[in-house]
């Protein structure tokens, strides 16, 4: 299972990079695996949305089952990956690089420390399986 | 089969909630109403009943009895022999969609036809398999609409020349949702160019009939193109039987096609079960409420239909489905099926043509009768309003008395048209039967 160390992780999946105050928002390796085959991305903020921790931001449709992806911070949206809906298969082949789903201004840091990292991500999993 | 559950289950179920009796359950019903006095005459044998429901079911007039005129969205057409004999043979008669649909390729395959087969008549790119009515399909595309901005449009604007009924089902599904759905009070006599200035960024949905309630066919091209540029969609609600003669509204560059497909083949019935067309463009698809069905190949490369997108529905994507009504009347929809297939493309113009060419007989006819006019001079189908000179319902119980069955009294849902009657003429009416019409009429003020 691939977690990288330079993100924050949810317990619902998602991860966060955060550089310079903005965070790039997407799921984890383990989630698409759990989706299997994604058909279907859609991003449902715009840029300039106000959004708040929990706020769904995509909807991720796979062969089995459809699932929303929950923002694992608050702020304002400055970029949407408008090129992931034309290429979804990109969440299960590139889900920390090419398959970003919104890029998001943080407004409260201190969000970040209820947040995983990589090895509390880790353990969370081990104990799931 | 169903096994009820036995006195040792229900006992456990009893002790587990920590309830004593069955009755306890019961408590917050006032004793008064728990066993009502039921007041019944004595038991009666079956055959007595029998013929009490039979003295009952004669007391009704239907269209075996009468000559119809009436239509407003329920339409009397012939529905050939065999309709009914394939729809009655038992694998799809007794079929209902199982959870495992596959195994069933002959309900998918009828389906995937019933699919092709809309959305060749309506120019759209994707039927789904129907839902219960031509009101529901209406109230769903309202859903959709509101799915399809995410909440952030919430303004519906339905045209007052939509059918009555489509318009309250309309708000009965919206009932206590942010949806604002609304009738401008506008000239009825107007056409759709009267809905704009009601039409802004707001606007998720604007919902017209094609042809109207009044009959009236119009070329909703300009009010796509501007109800697009407002931001918004355009569903047309329409009568399918029309279609085999005028431009599929796919033409006028309509998102959403609704309609009530009982003309299809189906026979008329106070309640139902009727059939409601649900089409729509295909970058809509997801949005789409219903069942999908599409044709792929199976690991032999045989043809083969499955359930498509399912992603989209109740059972996966639960309360964030766009809705959680997703039953059709799958006889229904194969009814029509049949009935579109044994007509085919010609017979059903024909079947339309036959429509038309009666009914612009029968309103020539009346609107030269002294008292009687028509109500619009625009382009119509098979159906016209005409100003009477007394109350349409005076008039009507008039031609019921000759055992005819008037046209719908428009004063019923639109006040200060208590004399205008909607009349519908199909290929069912002949000359001598319109020619009767007139002769009734005619006496109708004098008598």
């Amino acid at each position: 299972m691939n977690i990288p160390t330079d993100l924050k992780f949810t317990k619902n999946d998602e991860w966060v990079r955060v550089v310079d105050n903005v965070g790039t928002v997407g799921i984890t390796d383990f989630a698409q695996e759990q989706l299997s085959d994604i058909v279907y991305v859609e991003i449902v903020v715009a840029e300039g949305d106000e959004v708040s921790q929990g706020d769904s931001c995509a909807t991720l449709e796979s062969v089995k089952a459809a699932a929303d992806v929950y923002l694992p911070v608050s702020g304002k949206v400055v970029s949407v990956n408008e090129s992931l809906p034309d290429s979804p298969e990109g969440v299960n082949t590139d889900p920390y690089g090419a398959a970003w789903m919104v890029k998001v201004e943080l407004s409260d840091l201190a969000e970040l420390d209820g947040l995983m990292d990589p090895t509390s991500y880790a353990a969370f999993l081990a104990s799931k399986a | 089969m169903f096994i009820p559950h036995t006195e040792a289950d229900r006992e456990a179920m009893l002790r587990t909630i920590g309830v004593d009796r069955l009755d306890d359950l019961f408590q917050d019903v006032p004793a008064d109403y728990r066993f009502p006095d039921l007041n019944l005459p004595p038991a009666q044998t079956e055959m007595e009943v029998m013929m009490e429901l039979q003295r009952l079911a004669n007391a009704n007039e239907g269209i075996s009895d009468l000559i119809c005129f009436l239509g407003a969205g329920a339409y009397n057409h012939y529905i050939p022999a065999a309709v009914d004999a394939i729809t009655s043979r038992g694998e799809f008669l007794t079929a209902y969609t199982p959870y495992q649909p596959e195994i069933s390729q002959g309900t998918l395959q009828a389906i995937f036809d019933y699919q092709s087969l809309i959305t060749a008549l309506t120019g759209m790119d994707v039927s789904n398999a129907s839902h219960y009515d031509g009101a529901t399909a209406v109230a769903e595309a309202v859903t959709m609409a509101y799915a399809h901005f995410r909440g952030k449009k919430t303004k519906i604007v339905l045209s007052p020349s939509l059918h009555p009924h489509y318009r309250a089902t309309v708000e009965t599904y919206n009932q206590g949702t942010e949806v604002q759905a609304f009738t401008p009070e506008i000239d009825l006599s107007a056409g759709p160019d009267a809905l704009l200035p009601y039409i802004d960024g707001s606007t998720a949905l604007v919902i017209v009939q094609y042809p109207d309630f009044f009959g009236r066919i119009y070329n909703y091209t300009d009010l796509a193109e501007k109800v697009h540029a407002a931001g918004g969609l355009l569903a047309i609600a329409v009568n399918p039987l029309a279609l085999g003669l005028l431009t599929p509204p796919g033409e006028f560059g309509a998102d959403i096609v609704v309609g009530e497909g009982q003309p299809l083949g189906i026979p008329l019935s106070f309640g139902g079960p009727y059939l409601g067309i649900f089409a729509t463009r295909k970058e809509y698809v997801r949005k789409m409420a219903g069942r999908l069905v599409g044709e792929t190949m199976d690991n032999r490369g045989q043809r083969a239909y499955v359930l498509t997108l399912t992603a989209r529905e109740q059972h996966i994507r639960r309360e964030k489905a766009t809705s959680n009504i997703c039953t059709n009347q799958g006889l229904m929809a194969l009814a029509s099926t049949v009935y579109m297939s044994l007509l085919g493309k010609n017979g059903l113009q024909q079947v339309a043509e036959l429509c038309y060419h009666k009914a612009h007989y029968a309103a020539d006819q009346i609107a030269a009768i002294p008292g009687y006019s028509l109500w619009s001079n625009s382009p119509y189908f098979h159906e016209f309003v005409v100003q009477c000179p007394l109350p349409a319902a005076e008039i009507n119980a008039h031609l019921l008395e000759h055992g005819i069955l008037g046209g719908y009294e428009l004063g019923k849902d639109y006040p200060g048209m208590e004399n205008a009657m909607l009349l519908a003429v199909t290929e069912m009416n002949s000359k001598e039967e319109i020619d009767l019409l007139v002769d009734i009429l005619s006496e109708a003020p004098h008598d």
